[in-house]
């Protein structure tokens, strides 16, 4: 049953990126306190190769259709085998300036992406720039945090994976009638 | 000295820290975060700290060492340095990379 939550319903896994190790360990910290699970990377590019997207594809979709080897049904379970792959990844917090990918790049990437355009992205930054905090949020970004980040923001999130967490049962649902559907011929 | 009186002492130094402007509220709030399950957090963030500091120290000491001194290069290292200064509560140290790029930025359109 590929549909099965094999996670603890109750937690939620926070993918933290920053390529700061103190902030790193800091926003960790300030995470499992709050009872999440946390993974930190320390770049965009590693964010997105523990989710499972390679960096380079410009499409990422094609990418998944010819890994996917599950040929009983092919949208139904494309979703969560997705969701599989970036190992239940319920939130992304990213620091905004970072070498190479910042976070804007990383938060434009994976709203591109079908299968993980869902999962909420939280922008952090040391700077206090409106016109970047105004793009990060209309490009996607659910909050902006300043930076040094506290536990009353990180309680804020929680609103978010709730938001995330009740929309993944309505998907799971809607693929158990697709099932019963196409397994009825 | 006794473990007692060694303890007083470093409650009196760190608090002398906060009044002197030298540690600001963020420090309050990593101290904050210690607990029985993470009794050591402190101690690891201000050693992550002290390493990632003197590493970024000596990168601007020799930056600034060359007789053309790349100040965007430069720029860098004290925007990290007063990143990680700012998340442990290192209010002074802050301050100082703030006014370190600052001059910096002004010489650099000098140059």
């Amino acid at each position: 049953m590929g549909m099965a939550i094999d996670r603890d319903d109750t937690q939620f896994h926070v993918l933290a990126v920053d390529d700061s190790l103190i902030d790193r360990k800091l926003i960790e910290r300030l995470l499992k306190t709050s009872s999440f699970q946390v993974t930190a990377v320390d770049s965009g590019s590693k964010a997105l190769e523990f989710l499972g997207l390679n960096n380079n594809d410009a499409d990422d979709d094609e990418e998944y259709e010819q890994r996917d080897s599950n040929t009983e049904s092919v949208s139904s379970d494309e979703d969560q085998d997705h969701q599989d792959l970036g190992l239940g990844v319920n939130l992304i917090i990213t620091d905004y300036c970072m070498p190479g990918m910042t976070g804007y790049d990383l938060l434009k990437k994976i709203k591109k992406s079908s299968s993980f355009k869902d999962i909420p992205v939280v922008i952090m930054s040391s700077e206090n720039i409106p016109s970047r905090i105004n793009r990060c949020l209309e490009d996607g970004a659910e909050e902006f945090f300043l930076k040094p980040v506290q536990l009353s923001d990180v309680n804020k999130l929680r609103p978010h994976l709730m938001k995330g967490r009740s929309k993944d049962i309505d998907s799971s649902h809607k693929t158990t009638s697709t099932r019963l559907i196409s397994s009825g011929n | 000295m006794d473990l007692a009186a060694l303890k007083t002492q470093l409650k009196n130094f760190v608090q002398s820290m906060f009044e002197e402007g030298v540690l600001d509220n963020q420090f309050s709030q990593i101290q904050a975060l210690q607990d029985s399950t993470n009794p050591n957090f402190v101690e690891e963030v201000i050693t992550l700290f002290c390493n990632d500091a003197e590493r970024i120290i000596n990168e601007i000491n020799r930056n600034l060492g060359y007789q053309n001194v790349d100040f965007s290069n430069l720029d860098s290292y004290v925007h990290q340095l007063k990143g990680s200064s700012s998340s442990i509560g290192a209010n002074r140290l802050k301050l100082a990379c703030a006014n370190l790029r600052q001059a910096s930025d002004e010489r650099n359109k000098e140059g």
